[in-house]
């Protein structure tokens, strides 16, 4: 299957991937190649056949709405990069 | 020390007849050394490993009862929680995050007075068959360090085979269990979906991830399925269906049998020493009276696109969380949220997860959904049918686990696809959630193990660790140790 580079900066836009001019033009050959393969699914008739999501049928999994104590926040924002304050520190979001 | 099973160890260490630090002593001192050259751990925890034996020696001192798994070192793959440790899924991308929490199936362990010697080797975020995916380094099979141990468990499988521990936990989302049991010589279970809590487990496709042992005898992999198992309130899709002893189910034996052959699964790409190892070990039931049945599952040629569409997909969904945000790295050089998200994704993620997150986000992208996605779940329905109908015949299926015995390090890392090949055997057991087991039945004229795949009904784990005890009963393969170097 025929892959672009387009197609391929579109998809990692969606992915949230910023790839570099080498990755992209390894994935454009890489993805066209596996995604050839994977077409071969066409040949398989399906038509009428529910789709499986899940391998089980799952009855809803319901439990009493109550809350509990958790790890303390602090060793959780221990793990992040950058943090004030009891919160995650992020680029600033909105121009202007 | 090493030769003792798990079974031996917690029976000693409950009769007092060894001390849980003098196991301790013995295992991380063999650990230690074997380490630099099979690579099996990203990290020994040698500290709290030694400390908790200490802690079990008073508690059995002052009267404790000792648990089920009482002085057992136990390898846990690097992508489950143990609260105060680093879990890496061998991945830069989540350098220096350390769990605040165990995992359920971790929590279980320690509950049955289990010690935890370290986090094993793994292909990243546990895409890949070989742990060449590790952003860290290749692990080493005990049996020839020139090859890989399979993967993605591989470090976990190589632990139990060059007998660092006795015991390992893997995870297995198309075969990362049972193809590294099967390379290294060893048994490998993938428990019914929803046996086992994923709770803890960092998600690589919800729909097909379970959590399962390594063990070189049925004795202790029945052991260590009976703590592990169960239902789990903080994992929504775990059963509750009850779990049987299954030491005891052991001790029963398996009863009469009606075993099937697949025949799709002895088709062109098999090697032949394979096949012909997996149909002596047929013969093996047949001779003790197992009926053998032919049977087909005429979509088995499907499952490699089925779960190459479904599994990325998931995969996509999933590692969307790693965003430099909460854990693990953030790029130096964004200027917006936009490109601190996309940046340190990029230097975060290894080439093949990066490889099958897009082919997830383009196989649930816009205009391609119908084709790609939903038909390969309408496709899982046809393959989860084919094994509904197989059950019905016979009560097991007995097939290859892998194509080949286990490959050079290097030799399929240039072609994508050709490792994707590799998963042929075991995929459709994860897409129907059903369970399935590599047991070791000989060694190829190259004197590498091979394995063969029994995989059974939902939820007859019992009747399948039967299978293997009693095939161990009839076979000496499993006793034999990969050289020491």
């Amino acid at each position: 299957m025929a892959l672009t580079k387009k197609d391929v900066e579109h998809v990692a836009r969606l992915a949230r991937l910023s790839l570099t001019d080498k990755e992209k033009e390894n994935l454009t050959e890489q993805l066209g190649k596996i995604l050839g393969y994977i077409e071969k699914l066409n040949e398989t008739d399906a038509a009428g056949v529910p789709p499986t999501a899940h391998p089980f049928a799952v009855t809803p999994a319901l439990r009493e709405d109550k809350t509990f104590r958790w790890s303390p926040a602090e060793s959780i924002l221990k793990n992040a990069p950058e943090h004030e304050e009891g919160f995650f520190k992020v680029k600033k979001v909105i121009e202007g | 020390m090493s030769a003792l099973s798990a079974c031996e160890i917690a029976a000693k260490v409950r009769k007092k007849e060894i001390s849980a630090l003098e196991v301790a002593k013995g295992f991380l001192e063999n650990a230690k050394k074997q380490d630099p050259r099979l690579k099996v751990f990203i990290k020994i925890h040698g500290d709290p490993f030694m400390a908790s034996a200490e802690a079990l020696d008073e508690k059995i001192r002052t009267g404790g009862a000792p648990g089920r798994l009482a002085g057992v070192p136990v390898a846990i793959k690097d992508n489950m929680n143990v609260d105060g440790w680093e879990t890496t899924c061998a991945s830069k991308i989540l350098e220096g995050f350390k769990a605040t929490y165990d995992a359920t199936a971790i929590k279980k362990l320690k509950a049955e007075d289990a010690l935890l010697l370290g986090k094993t080797n793994l292909d990243e975020f546990a895409m890949g068959s070989s742990t060449e995916n590790s952003a860290f380094f290749t692990t080493k099979n005990p049996w020839d360090i020139s090859r890989v141990p399979g993967g993605s468990s591989g470090g976990s499988a190589a632990a139990v085979a060059a007998g660092i521990t006795p015991l390992s936990l893997g995870s297995d989302t198309g075969g990362s269990i049972r193809q590294p049991a099967s390379f290294c010589g060893v048994l490998g279970l993938k428990p019914t979906y929803g046996r086992v809590s994923r709770f803890g487990l960092v998600a690589f496709a919800s729909s097909l991830d379970q959590i399962g042992p390594f063990a070189r005898d049925a004795q202790d992999l029945a052991l260590l399925l009976s703590v592990i198992s169960g239902k789990d309130p903080m994992d929504s899709t775990s059963s509750d269906e009850p779990v049987p002893d299954y030491a005891a189910a052991l001790a029963k034996g398996t009863g009469p049998l009606k075993l099937g052959v697949p025949k799709e699964y002895f088709a062109k790409g098999l090697d032949a020493e394979i096949k012909e190892k997996v149909l002596a070990a047929v013969k093996v039931f047949e001779k003790a009276g197992a009926k053998i049945e032919d049977v087909s599952l005429p979509h088995m040629s499907s499952a490699i696109e089925v779960y190459y569409i479904l599994a990325p997909s998931e995969a996509s969904a999933n590692l969307a969380r790693f965003d430099g945000i909460r854990y693990g790295h953030r790029t130096k050089e964004a200027k917006n949220l936009l490109e601190l998200y996309e940046k340190s994704r990029d230097e975060g993620f290894g080439p093949e997860v990066k490889r099958r997150i897009m082919l997830g986000t383009y196989a649930l992208s816009s205009g391609y959904y119908d084709a790609f996605y939903l038909k390969a779940q309408k496709v899982r329905t046809l393959i989860c049918q084919d094994f509904e109908a197989a059950f019905k015949k016979v009560d097991a299926l007995i097939t290859p686990t892998a194509p080949t015995p286990a490959f050079k390090i290097g030799d399929k890392t240039s072609d994508p696809l050709q490792m994707y090949l590799s998963d042929v055997y075991t995929i459709s057991c994860n897409l129907a959630g059903i369970p399935g087991m590599s047991v070791p039945c000989g060694f190829s004229k190259e004197k590498l193990p091979v394995g063969f795949q029994i995989l059974g009904r939902p939820f007859e784990e019992a009747r399948m660790l039967q299978m293997a005890a009693f095939y161990q009963s009839q076979t000496a393969w499993h006793k034999e140790t990969p050289p020491l170097n």
